[in-house]
């Protein structure tokens, strides 16, 4: 680790990475028969051009900021929870019943109370594997994946038999009303005097995925659980030597992280005013990718959150605009995730080669 | 965001060109995909049809993400896309969000007709009442005294279909075991054709040897295990008859195509708003019989289930829709 200046490490070799993985997806752009930088420039200006695409782009980061810390907290503890996915689509069960309980007169009580349902909810769902895996050594990479499909089950179930409203063909809970409207980026720069699209769905709940991050930051940095969570991460046998449970960390490390992930709901499912089938989305899984690349430290998800937002949102207007099939966008999607995820190593090596070739000179004249 | 700027500089010369499409019309393709051999297809089969016949061109969009669909509907009518159809139930949300902010954009809607919407065409199919068709001809067929119905997501639209199917095979024959399975909890489970073909393995362990798929790409695979077990499968949505010939029984045709034709042939013009359905009457939905399956449907068959479809249209007899009651008088859930 020493090897390299921490900047090349944080910055220099995801940058590269996406490059790599942007190369690649640009030259199966040309086999395609449509210029790459033309597709690039598509990209850009659906995500980044306008306030439209930014509301989007964010309202996509939200969520992947909440799964990425969910997955990044478990990383601490050295543990591999795959079942964000799960822990999302359960905590936005909470959001929807904590919605549809009350007839919220205002966004400002009900937010707190959803947020509090979307943890609870999120870390009820992980707490099982989590105890699973602190007294019966169950593998929670197993047991989070199948709490997945467990989630999914249960969801139809549920609205299709109890939430759905009567007579109703979709699958859905009827809405939550305006009394939980969260305040969108429209309202909040409106404020301000400044336009902001009011199609886009980028809310409040961003705001408060930026303060997740620092809470996190503190969490893991700044406390005494932190500590233990990164002590018992990288050794079990001395952390319990120094008195650390490791039974309470895992379920603690779980506990956190899916309420992390549940309070992803906040914004998929309360902003969206109901909650449907598969909410989620595919945002637990790209979490995983976000935590990975973002090198599960805050600053680093918040930028990998920020980029998996683009490439969906500027993924969403390549689709639309160019006569693209969208199994690119997931290829292209795909291949970040390879490259900053699994291939680290690949960039890595190299650059720490000619790091130190770098620096053999400077040290002979020391 | 350093690199974007960067690659951006080599392509700043690149402009581009904003897309002001009048009145060509665009078409929104549900989760499933495009090619997914049956609703998603049917819809494009009709477009493509309207774009061959008169040579003018149509924008088409797949949704990929539950997000994207109020974007796509917003960004079709924001670049003056005119007329818009819209596919499938779940976007019902998505048109009753965006149709109202863009009051001279013309949309239409498949398989929604609740929403009260002055600029908005609602299609929807009497699908319980094909379904009742093909329910019938997969009772006379079946030599076994069981039938199997495997459908995508266990959701109303899909118990719907499930329903009338039920319904039609137990009038043929009451005492008719209709085996039901639905394929995942996932919208995956509308385009795994593994699945498909392990749960009509499984139906035939049980007895059954017609088997109706109604689940989108997943059908296929119904099809194909049918196929290699040299038992029949009935398709639905397009006449898939072709896919097994001699083996498919039959399809339950829900005319999407149509639909969608019409809405593009009319224009913006042509547009005629309110709820439309399409059922056995005006040909919206019915039972598919061509080269492929004239052996399997004999004259016997024929001629009881197109007495049923005058019946049917002629109001003597009721096919109950799953969406009355949310329950279904022939088959449990």
């Amino acid at each position: 680790m020493d090897v390299m200046p921490k900047w090349a490490d944080a910055i220099l070799i995801p940058i590269l990475s996406i490059l790599i993985s942007f190369f690649l997806s640009g030259l199966v752009i040309l086999y395609l028969g449509m210029n790459p930088f033309e597709a690039l420039k598509l990209m850009v200006t659906g995500a980044l051009g306008s306030t439209y695409g930014w509301g989007y782009t964010l309202y996509y980061t939200t969520n992947f900021i909440f799964t990425g810390l969910c997955a990044a907290i478990a990383f601490h503890a050295r543990l591999f929870n795959i079942g964000g996915e799960g822990q999302a689509t359960f905590g936005g069960l909470g959001v929807a019943l904590v919605c549809l309980a009350v007839p919220w007169p205002h966004w400002t009580l009900a937010l707190p109370a959803a947020m509090l349902g979307g943890a609870l909810f999120g870390a009820a769902w992980a707490i099982i594997p989590a105890w699973l895996q602190a007294k019966r050594g169950s593998h929670i990479v197993i047991t989070t994946i199948m709490f997945n499909y467990i989630v999914a089950a249960l969801m139809v179930f549920l609205l299709v038999e109890v939430l759905k409203p009567e007579g109703s063909m979709d699958p859905a809970t009827r809405r939550f009303g305006d009394g939980v409207a969260l305040p969108k980026f429209s309202d909040i720069f409106g404020l301000f005097a400044i336009e902001f699209s009011d199609a886009a769905p980028a809310n409040i709940s961003f705001f408060i995925a930026i303060l997740a991050c620092y809470l996190f930051w503190l969490l893991v940095w700044r406390t005494k659980l932190g500590y233990e969570l990164r002590a018992y991460g990288h050794s079990e046998s001395a952390a319990a030597y120094a008195g650390i449970s490791p039974t309470k960390m895992i379920i603690v490390a779980m506990m956190i992280s899916g309420g992390l992930a549940g309070m992803m709901g906040i914004n998929s499912v309360m902003a969206t005013d109901r909650l449907v089938l598969n909410s989620v989305e595919g945002a637990g899984f790209i979490g995983l990718a976000v935590a990975l690349m973002g090198r599960s430290h805050p600053v680093g998800i918040f930028l990998a959150a920020l980029l998996f937002g683009f490439l969906y949102q500027g993924g969403g207007e390549l689709a639309l605009w160019a006569s693209i099939p969208r199994e690119l966008i997931i290829l292209i999607q795909g291949l970040v995730i390879l490259f900053t995820g699994a291939l680290d190593n690949l960039v890595r090596m190299p650059l720490e080669k000619l790091f130190l070739l770098l620096r053999k000179p400077r040290s002979e004249e020391v | 965001m350093t690199i974007i700027k960067k690659m951006l500089g080599g392509a700043a010369l690149l402009a581009l060109t904003s897309t002001a499409a009048l009145s060509e019309p665009a078409l929104m393709y549900d989760l499933g995909g495009k090619f997914d051999k049956s609703f998603n297809e049917a819809a494009y089969n009709g477009a493509k049809r309207w774009a061959e016949e008169t040579g003018n061109s149509y924008r088409e969009i797949e949704v990929t993400a539950e997000a994207q669909r109020v974007q796509f509907a917003t960004q079709l009518a924001e670049r003056g896309f005119n007329p818009i159809v819209v596919l499938g139930f779940q976007n019902a949300s998505t048109i009753e969000e965006v149709a109202p902010k863009y009051p001279d954009t013309k949309f239409a809607i498949v398989d929604v007709g609740w929403l009260d919407l002055p600029n908005l065409r609602q299609i929807t199919f009497a699908e319980h009442e094909g379904s009742y068709l093909v329910g019938m001809l997969a009772a006379m067929a079946s030599e076994t005294g069981t039938v199997g119905f495997i459908g995508g997501m266990d959701v109303p639209l899909i118990r719907h279909f499930a329903c009338g199917y039920a319904q039609g095979a137990k009038s043929v024959n009451a005492d008719i075991n209709v085996v039901a399975n639905m394929t995942g909890t996932t919208p995956a489970a509308w385009n795994d054709p593994v699945k498909g073909g392990e749960l009509t393995k499984a139906q035939i362990n049980q007895g059954a040897d017609v088997v109706y798929a109604a689940a989108g790409g997943t059908g296929v695979g119904v099809l194909q295990a049918a196929a290699d077990a040299d038992i029949l499968s009935i398709g639905v949505d397009s006449n898939q008859n072709h896919m097994h010939p001699g083996k498919v029984l039959t399809s339950m045709l829900k005319r999407v195509d149509n639909a969608v034709y019409d809405v593009f042939a009319n224009g913006v013009e042509g547009f005629e708003p309110g709820v439309v359905t399409m059922g056995l009457g005006n040909d919206g939905v019915g039972y598919a019989l061509d080269d492929n399956n004239a052996s399997l449907i004999t004259a016997d068959m024929k001629s009881a289930v197109d007495d049923a479809r005058e019946k049917i249209i002629a109001g003597d007899v009721n096919v109950v829709a799953y969406y009355e009651n949310d329950s279904c008088p022939a088959l449990d859930f």
